[in-house]
């Protein structure tokens, strides 16, 4: 039956790639073309090239969002079409694009099974399939009020849903949730919420609306200096915490959140980030933790089981945000290590779980926050230190141009893998205020 | 920073999580525990000795992990450890607080 099988997946193989096959080319594949998956096939195929290499990205959808995005959509700042491109256009002409459902990876195989029923040979594998919300973990979330009065933002329908019910709302309690951590780019509910002050002060309803943060951690953010700065904000804003909030259920009938420990928080319209979970591919591949995220070296990027797999973006398990950014500067480092693996040279253990992420204010403003695994962000300068022009872990206008500005870059420089001038992929400590060595 | 407890000097840090686990022992948890108004039952224990075990063996712990071992499920974990029941008990088995990351 094995050998049966085998068979099949060569003859599969030959199929989809013999013109590969016959010219003993070798096989890149990477899975997903989001932002992760994009960038690396911009910044391999300059260096593994035709005829030694065929790179392949392999991803079911059409459209490429900018995800950031979708935090913006609620309050009308963006619409649909400021976010919604093309995959197909940030793809690199000599990179294979298959717009395929993947069924299964067969890692000790070193074959992707497609939805067709195809298959395909790498030699190099990068998984890049990120994280996607999973309301359908918390009993009641996905109930008879889904996109009623409780919704999500972190997809395109669920903003959407949720710009809709917000433009004729007239007020009454709005709770911002996260169900559990981690979740994909961690500021985004709290700056929801400090975009919701603002847009209910503009709209005149500021007093008509309550706005309770409710977090599973014991505070705002998961980093103490970046904490304090954002708990100072909620206050100022008039906006409530609940933290240590485990959620068990949602009531629909009644409209209200329950936590395991009995604490009830009621709700007219609750925003909600879902359990995030890796891609069901990783799940039925046998190859993830209980959330599907798959096992990978902190500071390789490699998988801890699979030597020629990589693991980029928020699909992997590392301790690092699972942010675009994160994803940015990783890239940097994997194409590095993707070339070294190539030629049998030993990988760089570099990556340093650098994020640097802007953080709406409302009003205009916006804080930036620069950190890594050992360093919790906090204030002072960036890039240049001392100088900025951007200031960290402080509210300001300049920071907020940067955050609108960041849409084009990410378009025109960050898909495309050009480097960003000035900002390195490991962390710089230069103009940054620490006040002891940290550990 | 130094704290007594339990007729012992122990090295805690400013949330008051021991700082190194070799000067734990079953009184420095139980004094723990009251100071946390809890008094530990056979069923706490085998909580504390489960995540002393996990922590031995760098797994990273959450309390959906917890909910999955198959030895309290969220809600008898909550009755236990009241209110944050994994910051609680992590603190009186004398092990880090789990980072909640990122």
């Amino acid at each position: 039956m094995g050998i049966i099988k085998r068979y099949h997946y060569q003859l599969d193989f030959y199929s989809i790639n013999n013109q590969t096959k016959n010219k003993q080319m070798k096989n890149l594949v990477i899975l997903g073309a989001g932002t992760a998956g994009t960038m690396m096939a911009n910044h391999l195929h300059h260096q593994l090239k035709q005829p030694d290499w065929q790179i392949t990205i392999i991803d079911e959808r059409v459209e490429h969002h900018y995800q950031p995005g979708y935090l913006f959509l609620p309050f009308d700042i963006y619409s649909p079409t400021d976010i919604i491109k093309t995959i197909e256009e940030f793809i690199p002409k000599d990179v294979k694009l298959l717009k395929q459902q993947i069924n299964k990876i067969l890692p000790k195989d070193n074959i992707i099974e497609l939805g067709s029923g195809d298959a395909l040979y790498y030699d190099v594998l990068i998984i890049a399939t990120g994280a996607k919300i999973a309301p359908e973990e918390t009993e009641g979330m996905k109930g008879s009020e889904w996109q009623k009065s409780v919704f999500d933002f972190y997809t395109f329908e669920g903003a959407l849903a949720l710009r809709n019910k917000l433009r004729d709302w007239q007020g009454g309690k709005l709770v911002v949730h996260i169900t559990e951590m981690p979740i994909k780019c961690p500021v985004a509910p709290l700056e929801f919420a400090f975009l919701a002050d603002s847009f209910f002060k503009h709209k005149h309803l500021r007093d008509k609306v309550e706005i309770t943060y409710v977090t599973p951690l014991s505070g705002a953010f998961t980093k103490p200096k970046a904490t304090e700065a954002l708990e100072h904000l909620l206050d100022e804003k008039g906006i409530m915490i609940e933290s240590d909030f485990a959620i068990e259920q949602v009531d629909n009938e009644n409209k209200k959140i329950i936590d395991y420990g009995g604490r009830e928080i009621p709700f007219d319209i609750l925003v909600t980030v879902p359990t995030n979970k890796g891609d069901a591919l990783i799940e039925r591949s046998g190859m993830g933790d209980d959330l599907n995220y798959v096992p990978t070296h902190k500071a390789t990027l490699q998988s801890k089981e699979y030597a020629n797999i990589f693991v980029l973006g928020d699909a992997s398990n590392i301790p690092a945000s699972k942010a675009g950014s994160v994803a940015h500067f990783e890239a940097e480092i994997l194409t590095d290590n993707i070339l070294r693996f190539v030629k049998g040279e030993p990988l760089k253990e570099e990556f340093d779980g650098h994020a640097n992420c802007f953080i709406e204010t409302g009003g205009g403003k916006a804080l930036l926050i620069d950190f890594n695994y050992t360093h919790e962000p906090v204030e002072g300068s960036f890039p240049f230190a001392g100088i900025g022009p951007l200031r960290l872990l402080k509210e300001s206008r300049m920071n907020h141009m940067g955050k609108l500005a960041f849409r084009w870059i990410y378009w025109n420089v960050l898909l495309k893998g050009t480097h960003i001038p000035f900002v390195s992929a490991t962390m710089s400590e230069k103009g940054k205020h620490y006040e002891t060595v940290q550990h | 920073m130094e704290k007594t407890i339990a007729g012992k000097t122990i090295t805690v840090n400013e949330e008051g999580y021991l700082t190194d686990f070799n000067q734990w022992d079953e009184k420095i948890g139980e004094a723990l525990a009251t100071e946390a108004n809890i008094t530990l039952s056979p069923r706490h224990w085998e909580v504390v000795k489960y995540l002393q075990n996990e922590q031995k063996n760098q797994v990273a712990l959450s309390i959906r992990r917890i909910g999955k071992s198959g030895l309290v499920d969220i809600k008898e974990f909550y009755q236990l450890f009241p209110n944050a029941p994994l910051k609680t008990a992590t603190k009186i088995a004398g092990i880090p607080k789990p980072a909640s990351c990122i």
